[in-house]
């Protein structure tokens, strides 16, 4: 690698040995921000150890340069190094700006710089700090719902799923503070477990070009990251408490960071959110009361070269699922299908009964890192993490209060990555991972496990290399390698076991015969290449045009794998094949972006194909004693997802703005030709702010979303038989709801409170209008409607 | 690189000792499902007649077999027939009786009897809860002439059993989620 970086050199090099040498090269380095002078920045020729500093007034100049192209690494320790090609031709004037940190710490993320750009060839969305105090009292899918391409996909209003360009669940990887979380996200009713109030920066890459995180995104990553701590001696933080009406709700969040001159800081923040039952415009939503408690500290020391950090967050969620919502086989289906309003509507309560989520996870992380002068940065990172799954039904007897569902997912990740700097126009990013986990199911639920027994090794590596090839053209190539085994005990029904043929099959894997169900050992392998290449083009007038391919490869998950029998919660019996193979899906996108002073905008086209597709859908209605169930049977097709996201603003004039988002993504399994279930509708947001900083940095929105009517949808729908009319009576589970038109309210003010301290007032109004509507991807749109009109008042106090 | 050698040495040597600690894992014990109802038996007696017995066996639950749906034989016409239903988890061994846990929470439950167009009968509930409400564990049936049709017995949980109708076996507004519900070919001979 050292030897290519070299050789790389070189050769962009060769063409400074030439003759007529006694030209000067002089000019300034500046800030990029705010033009400011600097000084002691050190330029370097390359090639030729030739090097100067800047003087206090910003000033340099280097003697005897031939007449030729030089490449001069300009580097400075607040501030990213950055490589420029400088053509010489006599005595030569030539200015550089560099993007200066002075006052922020070099942030100890995987990276090792705060909020930098994750993959070179595709463009990042991303929402900032401010942007996510917004959605404090909200979860990390309402926010990531603000960015194009992303929808998600609800149970309610509390577990909100990130969906990216139509793909969700473990498709879609979450990196949490450097650590890719681990909290069962193959349930579509299992939300990311993160705290949004613990977030700093959030980052959207689309796709699974940032394989330095993962190969297996085939959706893409969303990246969390805390916020900077300032290298002084001080002592910061906030507080804010939001007053929900919708829910009728408290959310409280609190965060103090100190930090010295030396290095030292620490962080405490803990956030607490209480709501009861949340309402439609016509009728309360019975248990949908929700209880957050997070809380997480950081500690660390920082310095230039060095540094290391730890961090744990625990994470506690309990909530409610609408009552109305649970029902047994088909025909219940039909009586919650058909109603008008729901089954079940009490009186207005705080209380969260069955069915409920109660979920806690921990998380917890060492980082090292090093940086080893001119050869680049090593890091080290070893990172735990615990998620505790407690679901509750309706049950009887002594099983009344007893889980039915508690799963113990534990994982241990330790990692090691290397960044080099050798180069000024070559950059390398490489490293390795391993991953140890283990799942446990407690039996004590009198419940059969919906996820077996199992433990599993990762083991990964990657390499990325990108290039500047010339001043307006970066080229990014990257590979990475993961080996998966795991290793799983599993019971299943002997029924079952004969019926899929495992018993001529797979009779190797029986470890014994107990009563009705059969244990079995299998031992699964999995061998995953993922690649990226891309290239990004900067045209004339702040156009940029981004190129990117990239190839993910995903194991299948243990639901996909070991589903067997009725899953409560659907009401539906789900089947998995243990015979599966990793999905593969090839992502091509092209950006076309333009940020100036007059208009911005980015269009995204993009084409997601996947072979061995994991789909699950219906294929029979299964009668047992407890009525009709419809069977859902995981296979593996080939699909294709085609979409565009289109962002654009435009400012009238310094104070008013308009903001307009589209989003569109048809999705097709191509093996059957039929379009696949779930796939976000087609979205228009537009968006007017008012924002006056003489004034208070008063700041007013108002957005209108409307969200179109998903017209391609596979029919699953099937017909069962009701006794007591004596008729078959259609279950309609596949309609999509109508289009629907949401308008938002948004507006904050400033107070400057003391010297120090600044007091923020925010009231926020969605659903203006209160209007009735069903959204496609809420699991409970068959039963109920969406939220009606919420009001949150926010105070918050900067100290 | 001496270092990167290093980690990556001492990664894939600490994966190697979690992989080989693993091997003594425990098999992990099955679970026995406590709750599960896997037969219903309903016998009908009337004097100086032979029983009638009406079953449904689900032995594997929601697994892929259906359940066997047996019917001992026809029922006399125009006579009155007492009806009981017991309830087993045959899963376990010895089997357990899930009836204990219905009359235990004989507020929170209660049976309809459905009779299809065909079949000459009618219902009556004969056994009430503590609020004087059915449970239908026990039941009247009385037989019409001669005739053929189905008959559905559906086991509600937290039914609204105050709503209209529903005290007198009418289940249209009872609401409640079904723990039961299973069909039996019957002909009156």
């Amino acid at each position: 690698m050292r030897e290519y970086a070299l050789l790389i050199l070189f050769f962009s090099s060769i063409s400074t040995m030439s003759q007529n040498c006694d030209n000067t090269l002089s000019g300034r380095v500046t800030d990029i921000h705010n033009g400011e002078l600097l000084v002691g920045v050190t330029l370097t020729i390359a090639n030729t150890e030739q090097s100067v500093q800047t003087d206090f007034d910003g000033f340099f100049s280097f003697s005897k340069l031939c007449n030729d192209t030089y490449y001069i690494q300009v580097s400075h320790p607040y501030c990213l190094t950055k490589g420029y090609k400088v053509r010489v031709l006599g005595n030569t004037n030539k200015s550089f700006k560099l993007e200066h940190h002075i006052e922020e710490l070099n942030q100890i993320t995987i990276d090792g710089k705060a909020f930098k750009n994750k993959s070179k060839t595709v463009l990042e969305s991303s929402i900032n700090k401010d942007e996510l105090e917004r959605f404090s009292t909200g979860s990390l899918g309402n926010a990531l719902n603000s960015l194009s391409g992303v929808s998600s996909l609800n149970t309610g209003n509390s577990v909100v799923k990130p969906i990216i360009n139509g793909l969700h669940s473990s498709r879609v990887v979450i990196m949490n503070n450097g650590v890719r979380m681990e909290d069962q996200r193959w349930g579509v009713e299992h939300a990311p477990n993160i705290d949004i109030n613990s977030a700093g920066n959030l980052t959207l890459i689309k796709g699974a070009a940032a394989l330095q995180y993962s190969g297996d995104a085939t959706g893409g990553i969303i990246i969390v990251e805390a916020p900077k701590i300032a290298v002084k001696d001080t002592v910061f933080g906030k507080t804010s408490i939001s007053g929900i009406s919708n829910g009728r709700g408290i959310s409280i969040n609190s965060r103090i960071t100190k930090s010295n001159l030396n290095g030292w800081y620490t962080t405490i923040q803990g956030s607490l959110k209480r709501t009861g039952d949340t309402e439609t415009p016509n009728y309360l939503l019975s248990n949908t009361g929700v209880f957050e408690k997070n809380t997480s500290i950081k500690f660390g020391f920082n310095r230039f070269d060095y540094g290391i950090e730890a961090y744990y967050s625990i994470f506690k969620n309990q909530l409610g699922i609408l009552r109305a919502s649970h029902l047994h086989g088909a025909q219940d289906q039909v009586r919650g299908i058909s109603s008008p309003v729901p089954l079940i509507i009490n009186d207005f309560s705080y209380n969260i009964d069955a069915p409920r989520q109660d979920v806690t996870h921990h998380l917890g992380r060492i980082l090292g890192y090093k940086e080893l002068g001119r050869r680049g940065k090593l890091s080290f990172q070893y990172d735990f993490q615990k998620n505790n799954r407690l679901e509750y039904d309706i049950r009887r007897g002594d099983d009344r209060d007893k889980a039915s569902t508690d799963l113990e997912l534990i994982t241990h990740t330790i990692q090691s990555n290397f960044e080099s700097n050798r180069s000024n126009t070559l950059h390398i990013k490489t490293g390795i991972i391993g991953r140890y986990q283990k799942n446990y199911p407690n039996p004590g639920t009198g419940i059969r496990r919906i996820i077996p027994d199992y433990t599993k090794y990762d083991l990964g590596a990657y390499a990325m290399f990108d290039t500047n090839i010339n001043e307006s053209l970066i080229m990014e190539i990257g590979g990475r390698f993961d080996y998966t085994h795991m290793n799983v005990y599993k019971f299943y029904r002997k029924s079952f076991w004969e019926s899929r043929n495992y018993d001529t099959l797979l009779p190797e894997i029986v470890v014994e015969e107990v009563g009705t169900q059969i244990l079995t050992q299998p031992k699964l392998n999995f061998y995953n290449s993922s690649a990226t290449l891309g290239a990004t083009y900067s045209l004339k007038e702040n156009y940029n045009l981004f190129f990117n391919y990239s190839l993910a490869s995903r194991a299948p998950n243990p639901s996909e794998l070991f589903s067997e029998g009725l899953h409560h919660s659907s009401a539906r019996v789900e089947l998995g094949d243990l015979q599966f193979n990793s999905e593969v899906g090839h992502k091509f996108a092209i950006t076309l972006q333009n940020s100036n002073e007059n208009y911005s905008f980015a269009i995204q086209p993009y084409i997601n194909t996947i072979n061995n597709f994991i789909v699950i859908e219906p294929v029979d209605v299964q009668e047992t004693i407890r009525g009709n169930f419809q069977v859902w049977e995981y296979r593996q097709t080939n699909a294709q997802l085609i979409g565009v996201d289109v962002d654009a603003s435009y400012p009238i004039n310094k104070k008013l703005k308009l903001n307009h988002q589209f989003s569109l993504v048809k999705g097709y399994d191509r093996s059957r030709n039929e379009p696949l279930i779930n796939m976000p509708p087609a979205n228009f947001k537009n968006e007017i702010v008012y924002k006056n900083s003489e004034y208070n940095n008063l700041r007013i929105s108002l957005q209108s979303a409307y969200v179109f009517r998903q017209n391609e949808f596979p029919n699953n729908n099937f017909d069962v038989y009701i006794p007591q009319t004596e008729s078959y009576e259609l279950v309609d589970f596949s309609t999509p709801p109508d289009s629907y038109h949401l308008l938002n309210f948004n507006s904050s003010i400033d107070f400057k409170t003391s010297k120090k301290t600044t007091l923020t007032a925010g009231l926020e109004i969605s659903n203006l209008l209160n209007t009735s509507y069903r959204n496609y991807l809420s699991r409970l749109r068959l039963y109920a409607d969406d939220l009606g009109r919420n009001y949150l008042l926010t105070l918050k106090l900067n100290y | 690189m001496k270092t990167v050698k290093f980690l990556s040495t001492t990664i894939f040597a600490t994966a190697l000792i979690f992989s080989c600690s693993s091997d003594d894992d425990s098999t992990p014990e099955p679970v026995l499902e406590e709750e599960v109802i896997t037969t219903m038996t309903i016998t009908l007696t009337a004097d100086g007649q032979g029983d009638v017995i009406l079953q449904t066996q689900d032995l594997d639950g929601d697994g892929p077999d259906l359940p066997v749906v047996t019917v001992s034989g026809n029922l006399s016409p125009s006579t009155m027939y007492s009806g009981s239903i017991v309830l087993l988890n045959e899963t376990e061994d010895p089997a357990e009786n899930m009836t204990l846990e219905i009359a235990e929470e004989a507020l929170e439950h209660q049976f309809f009897y459905t009779v299809g167009s065909g079949l000459n009968a009618t219902t009556g509930y004969s056994d009430a809860d503590d609020e004087g409400n059915p449970v239908g564990l026990y039941f009247d049936l009385v037989s019409g002439q001669e005739s053929s049709g189905t008959i559905t017995f559906t086991l509600r949980h937290e039914p609204n059993k105050n709503a209209a109708g529903v005290s007198d076996g009418d289940i249209s507004n009872a609401d409640g989620e079904t723990d039961i519900e299973a069909t039996f070919d019957v002909s009156i001979q």
